[in-house]
């Protein structure tokens, strides 16, 4: 039985990320593995989880979302644990080092990925995002090996990755990090930190697949159908000038 | 288009002019006070569909210089200024939720700048839905606040606290702020109330009034009630506004039926999660065909992520054709919901496909805004009694 649990969906459910966790779930299931979807809100224990999504919301909500998971330390300790995060946007300035309000000030994150995020230049980066998984990430991501990731992103926020992590990304359309290094999100060991909506997994079911099998702890998954969104990748992708089976091989032979 | 503020200014002096504003319900609730503020014969001049920004007012107000009342539908980021612009008489605000996740309007946004705009504005009456959190915070610092207990379905965009960093919580009497900020459900002066099928106003000084409507759904009786309380502002009593809204078959399209070919379609629109959530509720019992259009046009919102958040699952078993700009972003949803599916791009297209398996080649189509409108002006009107009259 493997759990998952959409952090805060009353503080961060604006931007329909929620879908991460309806896609994780039904992509167990279709496979005949047991699993477990759980609306986790504020003010309550956060529940114990294999993986946790954590969304896009506002600025205020964001702040107090922060503080909630800094006071109550489970995230922290149920990934060190081994539980795997997927955080995008807000939730992925939340799990780095700090972040900026809407009153300017900076807010200490959970610590999770070492990046630090700043309010940009007040001209926020909304629109359809491309970009291809680095070589640092594909190796902590293998033998999952995702195509060029899609989604749509939309914040005012740029994040600077510190040493400690690697990008996930480099940008071929759009902004991503947005602080001027061509970087999208961030990974350390099983947390993943993305600016795309959209929802990221439903449009990169590979990325879904790979946290499926963190949890699980398998190497890999039997293939589902997954034409619907593979039809979504080329539309979308093609608008941006990519193509979706574009994959740089990282292998050395 | 920029519009000089003191042309908007210019065309309200010595008018009424009463605002509808929120995100779901504005084009329908105008109507319909518009409909109640004519009872007494008054002419009354209100914008086009759709037209809800300062353009659309200066157009509507300058079409007619006569009517002594105006009722404008005003979109929610413009509503400030509109309100500043007109010296609005009533403003009626009817609920807040997510809407075009790509313009920058998060709600709570909204709602802080609503409240400094009527803290701004000592003579304004604004009708303020009780029900919703955010509603009432951006309500809050007006001189003159009529507060209606008009429901709200939809309470997931409303749970942090918009007045401090604390959580709201909902329960059968209403809602307040958990960290006790001061933020609680204002005692209303008239609420809905539905009871074993029929509907009535409650009025705060012992008036019960049966709201009869020829609109559908617990929604439009909400509108309808908002509509009332703003009537007897400017004039009009309870009873005799809702008369003349009784009579409203139709608003801008919604629920009409459109002739594609041999297919007949009932048209529906909904924007975001909160009115889907509404309209799947009104729809949820029948079971013929479905088509389902979204688009992401600039009037749509560029980002269709809303998608997931929409119950898609109550349409399980129906057959549901996907279309519209967005069709592969609902059809992935629709996929994960456990709805089989067809997709066809081509909106009229899908309708036939659809039809064809219909009894009567009856379909429901549901659309977002420009997917609805797009039917609407390409199917073919069926009867004149649906097109009703402004």
């Amino acid at each position: 039985m493997i759990r998952i649990a959409v952090v805060f969906p009353d503080l961060l459910g604006t931007y329909g990320d929620g879908g991460n966790g309806a896609i994780l779930l039904q992509r167990a299931l279709w496979r005949g593995y047991d699993a477990e979807l759980l609306q986790a809100e504020s003010g309550t224990a956060l529940p114990a989880a294999d993986i946790y999504c954590i969304g896009g919301g506002e600025d205020g909500p964001q702040v107090r979302a922060a503080r909630e998971l800094i006071d109550c330390g489970d995230l922290v300790h149920r990934v060190s644990d081994g539980a795997a995060v997927l955080a995008v946007c807000a939730g992925f300035q939340i799990v780095g080092m700090s972040f900026p309000g809407s009153d300017g000030a900076n807010h200490d994150g959970v610590g999770l990925l070492d990046v630090v995020t700043h309010k940009g230049d007040g001209v926020r980066a909304v629109g359809e995002l491309a970009a291809e998984v680095t070589e640092e990430a594909h190796w902590l991501l293998a033998p999952f090996e995702p195509p060029v990731l899609s989604g749509f992103e939309n914040h005012g926020g740029r994040t600077a990755l510190g040493a400690d992590v690697v990008p996930l990304a480099r940008v071929a359309a759009g902004v991503g990090n947005g602080d001027g290094s061509a970087n999208e999100g961030a990974l350390r060991d099983r947390v993943i930190g993305t600016y795309l909506h959209g929802p990221v997994l439903a449009r990169n079911p590979v990325l879904a697949d790979r946290l499926l099998a963190w949890a699980l702890d398998v190497e890999a998954l039997a293939p589902l159908n997954d034409e619907a969104a593979e039809d979504l990748r080329n539309e979308r992708l093609s608008l941006v000038g990519q193509t979706t089976t574009k994959r740089r091989s990282f292998r050395r032979h | 288009l920029k519009v000089d503020p003191m042309l908007l200014e210019h065309l309200s002096a010595g008018r009424h002019v009463a605002l509808v504003s929120g995100t779901n319900g504005k084009t329908t609730t105008t109507r319909l006070l518009a409909v109640a503020l004519g009872a007494d014969r008054a002419r009354v001049v209100i914008n086009e569909t759709g037209s809800n920004m300062p353009p659309g007012h200066v157009a509507a107000l300058v079409a007619d210089r006569v009517s002594d009342r105006a009722v404008l539908e005003v979109d929610e980021i413009y509503l400030p200024r509109v309100v500043t612009a007109t010296s609005a008489t009533t403003v009626v605000l009817l609920n807040l939720s997510r809407d075009q996740l790509d313009r920058t309007n998060e709600v709570r946004m909204i709602a802080g700048k609503w409240r400094a705009a009527f803290a701004a504005a000592p003579h304004t009456h604004v009708v303020a839905n009780a029900d919703d959190p955010l509603v009432v915070w951006g309500a809050g610092a007006a001189a003159y606040v009529h507060w209606v207990g008009a429901g709200m379905n939809w309470q997931f965009d409303a749970v942090g606290c918009p007045a401090c960093a604390g959580r709201i919580r909902f329960d059968s009497t209403g809602w307040s702020c958990e960290a006790r900020c001061g933020l609680v459900r204002p005692t209303p002066v008239a609420s809905l109330l539905v009871e074993a099928g029929e509907c009535r106003g409650i009025w705060a000084d012992g008036r019960s009034i049966q709201i009869n409507l020829g609109l559908p759904g617990r929604f439009n009786q909400s509108n309808a009630l908002m509509a009332a309380v703003a009537a007897e502002i400017q004039g009009i009593d309870a009873v005799t506004a809702l008369e003349a809204m009784s009579k409203i078959r139709t608003v801008a399209g919604r629920f009409t039926t459109r002739q594609f070919g041999e297919a007949s379609a009932r048209l529906m629109l909904a924007k975001n999660p909160a009115g889907w959530s509404e309209l799947l509720t009104l729809v949820g019992a029948d079971r013929g065909a479905v088509v389902v259009s979204i688009n992401a046009r600039v009037a749509d919102g560029a980002d269709p992520s809303w998608l997931w958040d929409v119950p898609f699952e109550q349409l399980a078993g129906r057959r549901v054709v996907a279309t519209g700009d967005r069709c592969r972003d609902l059809s992935v949803r629709l996929q994960y919901a456990g709805v089989e599916h067809g997709v066809e791009h081509d909106p009229t297209t899908a309708i036939l496909i659809a039809a064809k398996s219909a009894e009567g080649g009856a379909v429901d189509v549901i659309g977002n805004y420009t997917a609805f409108n797009d039917l609407l002006l390409s199917g073919t009107a069926m009867t004149d009694i649906d097109e009703g009259s402004p």
